[in-house]
């Protein structure tokens, strides 16, 4: 019996690597838009932050977006 | 058209009713902490799943094809050990299901396979090797990998808001874990589409193969896929309420933060693991996840009882699904009777699982609600769900309606119907 110790392993690998990623985008990406109700409570902008957030929220859904394309390429 | 046999009837329907109790017992894997952080309503949510894990059904075969080729000889496999092997998993399924644990479906459908495939055939019609490497070890890798994964990123995610100052959790961070929670939801939900409603898919093939009704190594035919996706989203729409609240609330107190790292978490160790043909139980990774994040936030609780008797039911899926499987193999092989016998004795105890299930009802009105479980009661599981808080019933009178007559006599049948085929 053959046990594929490099598959588990790199399913290990890809799990943590891309889940931990894009939790912590996907944090950051929370915390510019915090920044802009926080400004805008203060009446100050904060384009910097609000930019970077779409930023993160873009790369979370291209994410999304290849995990569907993983699902539908299955055949 | 193929010329269908009774037998092969039976085997399809039941097939399905295994899709049905698939889809109703993995709901929450998907569902479960969306539901328990509020990110969706109950009904929406369930109803988000069955749609996706619909449209998931028609987006390939490759799992099915790897259940009809793989894992038993299908040479001098008869469609009564497929319809043994269901009994096996469909039972097992609706138990686990009576006492809220969350188990995994495929573990039962391999472990009924196997046990009525071992009472038919013989040890050696299983593939030893393939049982290892495609059930057991990605067993215990499943939730290893998709818990350490949750709980790093769950502590890197509350750690990045600390380190900066302001932990408030403000409009845009309650709002935005929820979007972020729903489309890791919604992956889920797809993926398991993919996986689960081909399982079924699968065995209707191998029944299919098993009859002579159409060429060993066919792909499943179109109106197998449409049934088996219609089966499985049904059931997910039924919604497993049981399982879903231990697996949103019972197992640890969910943040939509916490939620979205879990849910995140499963959805990559899913797709990764199929992706690399590693294939691992959505329910063992959901519930690693769910752990895994309870541990990684400051202050989080997990209920280690819950996540043992948890732990069990995973251990006695496969050998208890196997021994339902022998069992009534053996009882089919009597003749065409001893298959009606099985027939009967699979819909009266079904019955009476649902029966008994009404005692204490767990709905999309009571699923969120804090309720006690009962410690150290995985021996004796039936009793788990013996004592009914008085205020679950009070506050769902609809649901407390006694049971039509129709079931009662079926459910009373099902009293006498074990102790005559428990041989």
């Amino acid at each position: 019996m053959k046990i594929d110790w490099s598959a588990i392993g790199s399913v290990f690998g890809v799990s943590l690597v891309f889940t931990v990623g894009l939790v912590v985008l996907f944090t950051l990406g929370i915390r510019g838009l915090t920044r802009r109700e926080q400004a805008a409570a203060q009446g100050d902008s904060a384009a910097l932050a609000v930019t970077g957030a779409y930023v993160c929220f873009a790369a979370c859904a291209a994410a999304v977006a290849y995990g569907i394309f993983l699902i539908v390429s299955k055949n | 058209m193929e010329s269908f046999s009774l037998i092969l009837a039976i085997v399809v329907v039941t097939a399905l009713a295994f899709d049905f109790t698939n889809g109703f017992h993995d709901t929450a894997n998907a569902m479960a902490t969306t539901i328990s952080t509020g990110a969706l309503k109950p009904k929406i949510a369930v109803a988000m799943s069955a749609g996706l894990n619909l449209v998931g059904a028609f987006l390939s075969v490759e799992v099915a094809n790897t259940i009809s080729k793989g894992l038993v000889d299908e040479k001098g496999i008869r469609p009564e050990v497929i319809f043994a092997a269901l009994v096996g998993a469909i039972l097992w399924n609706l138990v686990t299901w009576l006492v809220g644990l969350p188990s995994s479906s495929s573990h039962a459908l391999m472990g009924g396979l196997i046990g009525a495939t071992v009472a038919s055939a013989g040890l050696g019609a299983v593939h030893g090797d393939v049982l290892v490497t495609k059930v057991l070890l990605p067993a215990v890798a499943a939730p290893i990998v998709a818990g350490l994964a949750a709980m790093i990123a769950t502590r890197l995610s509350y750690g990045v808001d600390s380190r900066t100052g302001d932990r408030a959790e403000s409009e845009a961070s309650r709002k935005g874990y929820r979007v972020g929670q729903i489309a890791s939801a919604g992956l889920v939900s797809l993926a398991h589409g993919t996986n689960d409603a081909q399982k079924t898919m699968g065995i209707i093939t191998l029944a299919l193969i098993a009859g002579g009704a159409i060429a060993p190594g066919s792909n499943p035919p179109t109106w197998v896929i449409l049934s088996a996706g219609l089966a499985i989203a049904l059931g997910t729409y039924i919604g497993g309420w049981r399982i879903i609240r231990t697996m949103g609330t019972g197992l640890t107190d969910l943040e939509p933060r916490q939620g979205f790292a879990a849910q995140t978490s499963a959805a990559t160790a899913i797709l990764a693991s199929s992706h690399l043909g590693f294939s691992l139980s959505t329910t063992h990774v959901v519930s690693g996840a769910v752990m895994g994040t309870g541990v990684g936030r400051k202050g989080g609780v997990v209920r280690w009882s819950t996540a043992t008797r948890m732990l069990v039911a995973w251990i006695l899926t496969l050998p208890a699904a196997a021994l339902v499987g022998a069992g009534a193999e053996s009882v089919t092989d009597l003749g065409d009777w001893g298959t009606g016998v099985v027939a009967v004795f699979l819909v009266a105890s079904s019955a009476a699982i649902w029966k008994m299930s009404r005692r204490e009802v767990v709905d999309h009105t009571n699923v969120v609600e804090e309720t006690e479980v009962p410690a150290g009661v995985v021996t004796t599981a039936i009793a788990a769900v013996a004592p009914p808080p008085s205020g679950t019933i009070s506050e769902d009178l609809t649901a407390t309606i006694p049971a039509p007559a129709g079931t009662e006599t079926t459910a009373a049948a099902a009293s006498v119907a074990p102790p005559a085929t428990t041989v």
